[in-house]
């Protein structure tokens, strides 16, 4: 029916000679692929692989772009040494690599329990509740950053105004004493503060990844498991968690590349300012600052190849983790 | 007795369940609360659970702190060029990459892959240097159409037309003449429309709360997006709260709505990747 349909309009067509000629001259020269491919070759070259290989060019340079293209001055490895030196990037990426652990190990320890919950639960509070979940996901990280900014705030934000409830009713004189606690201004906590947020805005996602993974186990295997008296919790110790495997290592590398990359969330949790002794300070907003407001791109593009070598070789142990694990299987 | 303990905990599952979606969701029912509270309520002994009053007042004081509409309307421009231009760019590409065999196309594909490696925090600093020798600083084409043929848009079209455009519906329209463009216009598009529709929402939402490019590219107060805006409040002395909450509802209540109709199509489309990969 769809197919008559289509044919017929087809036949129908022949308004305009000149363009229908214009769009067979492309093919009949074997132009087509090129055309359809154009737009995506020519953003690639102008917004792609030019400005990758410019960057690769420019972090042997020292340049302010203030001063035009004659003020870039070659200077070798000089802008590499320099980062290895310079203990601001040093303590962003110490910042970044426990950020990074905080906020993403939390999300796969809570999100694989709670998708082995979800599977197994009727249609409707799977999907309500997985719906609920996901959802900060994709809400933007500055306006719930901005949220968050203000529930931490000291002495009547949302978490000193619980925590002072609690220790009023329970009677907790140690926590009173603490409180109110400077959460985002405070060198201990920043980090954590921050992680949290990171926590909350993501879990959902990997929640859902995980469910998916889980509903493509064979119900037999659960039942058969129940059958022989295996227990929720030993079923999924030894049927959901191994089948998860390689859906844990994609998610596990999605938070190590997203991890590494923190930036939204550190960058209006401590007001662009990097936090108590520039604790909240990630390399990525460390990045910012060496290009944006030191006007230093030589040595901005120089962070930033450090960066995605770093980014890379993570990337690579999970790529390796996961072809060993798959070509053991296939051996056996 | 065995029953019995399986349907309590169905029970107390159930219920931590949603307890637990609450909790998830609380922080954007706070901000609601908060834009309609004062700056005493806001900042006083007890939590202000309840919505006040001020809504207005803070609606007003936010107007005159920041050009809000004008932000909002930045984004959504942004947004929507982005998207359809997205649209139009990846169906092209992912069009010919499943259909047509030329020279090089498994080095192109291979290609294309590679570059989705490359983590946006790396190409910030030639992005920027780019647009700045391209004379686009503070335009709104700088934060869209460089992000519009994406090659994860692009293999998503491609899967989708391998999977359900029949190749002879393909082939039988060549009969009657008609050119690769014919085919991508009358026959692929209508056939692609729920992939469309995906790959819509994913870069909506991406385009939405962009925050990185806009922040070191649109710097005049008048071509700023949302977050961007929303941000500069922040440093404001004695952040007036109650607007800034009012700026923040107002900028994820269209997401929720669009949410609320269609979350399992943007989960979908938003997870696909991990699913498929």
């Amino acid at each position: 029916m769809a197919k008559e349909q289509s044919l017929a309009s087809l036949a129908k067509d022949d308004r305009s000679g000149f363009w229908r000629n214009l769009a067979h001259q492309i093919d009949r020269r074997g132009l087509a692929p090129g055309f359809f491919l154009a737009p995506y070759t020519i953003l690639f070259l102008v917004f792609g692989l030019f400005p990758l290989l410019f960057s690769i060019y420019l972090s042997f340079h020292f340049w302010n772009p203030v001063e035009g293209l004659q003020a870039m001055e070659y200077v070798g490895f000089e802008n590499y040494l320099l980062a290895l030196e310079d203990p601001w990037f040093w303590q962003a990426l110490k910042n970044t690599f426990l950020m990074a652990l905080l906020s993403g190990l939390p999300q796969h320890l809570v999100a694989i329990p709670l998708a082995f919950v979800l599977a197994s639960s009727p249609k409707w509070l799977r999907q309500w509740s997985g719906g609920a979940l996901f959802f900060p996901y994709i809400t933007s990280g500055v306006v719930v950053a901005l949220i968050f900014f203000h529930m931490y705030s000291a002495p009547y934000g949302l978490f000193n105004s619980l925590l002072a409830g609690l220790s009023e009713h329970l009677n907790l004189k140690g926590l009173k004493e603490l409180l109110p606690v400077r959460w985002l201004d405070n060198a201990h906590t920043v980090q954590g503060a921050i992680s949290f947020v990171v926590f909350w805005k993501y879990t959902g996602f990997n929640v859902i990844i995980y469910t998916t993974g889980l509903m493509t186990i064979p119900k037999e295997l659960h039942e058969a498991a129940r059958i022989d008296g295996a227990g929720p919790f030993k079923r999924f110790w030894y049927i959901s968690l191994p089948h998860l495997r390689p859906f844990i290592l994609f998610a596990g590398t999605l938070s190590v590349i997203g991890g590494l990359q923190l930036f939204e969330e550190p960058f209006i949790l401590t007001r662009a300012q990097g936090g108590p002794s520039q604790n909240g300070l990630t390399v990525a907003h460390y990045l910012m600052r060496v290009g944006w407001e030191w006007l230093e791109m030589g040595q901005a593009a120089a962070l930033a190849w450090i960066l995605f070598v770093i980014i890379g070789g993570m990337s690579l142990i999970n790529y390796v983790l996961l072809e060993g694990r798959r070509k053991r299987k296939d051996s056996l | 007795m065995r029953a019995l303990s399986s349907f309590g905990m169905r029970v107390g599952t159930s219920v931590g369940l949603l307890l637990l979606s609450l909790i998830t969701l609380f922080p954007f029912f706070w901000s609601f609360i908060l834009a309609s509270h004062n700056r005493e309520t806001i900042f006083g002994q007890t939590l202000p659970l309840f919505l006040g009053d001020d809504f207005l007042k803070n609606y007003t004081l936010l107007q005159n702190l920041i050009p809000y509409w004008r932000a909002m309307g930045n984004s959504l421009m942004i947004s929507c060029m982005g998207t359809l231009f997205s649209l139009l760019f990846c169906s092209m590409a992912g069009f010919t990459l499943a259909l047509h065999r030329f020279h090089l196309r498994k080095l192109f594909f291979l290609f294309m892959l590679l570059t989705m490696m490359i983590p946006p925090v790396v190409s910030l600093v030639p992005y920027y240097l780019t647009i700045q020798y391209l004379g686009l600083l503070n335009t709104h084409i700088a934060v869209w159409l460089p992000f519009t043929a994406t090659p994860l848009g692009i293999f998503l079209i491609r899967q989708y037309v391998l999977r359900s455009i029949p190749l002879e519906l393909i082939e039988a329209a060549k009969l009657d003449g008609a050119s690769s463009i014919d085919l991508f216009v009358r026959v692929a598009l209508p056939l692609l429309k729920p992939a469309l529709a995906t790959l819509g929402i994913i870069q909506f939402v991406f385009f939405w709360n962009n925050f990185l490019s806009p922040l070191v590219v649109l710097t005049e107060q008048d071509q700023m997006v949302l977050p961007v805006a929303l941000r500069s409040l922040q440093n404001h002395p004695n952040a007036p709260w109650g607007a800034v909450m009012v700026g923040t509802s107002f900028a994820f209540i269209p997401i929720m709505l669009v949410y609320a109709f269609s979350s399992n199509r943007i989960i979908s489309g938003l997870t696909s990747g991990a699913v498929k990969g």
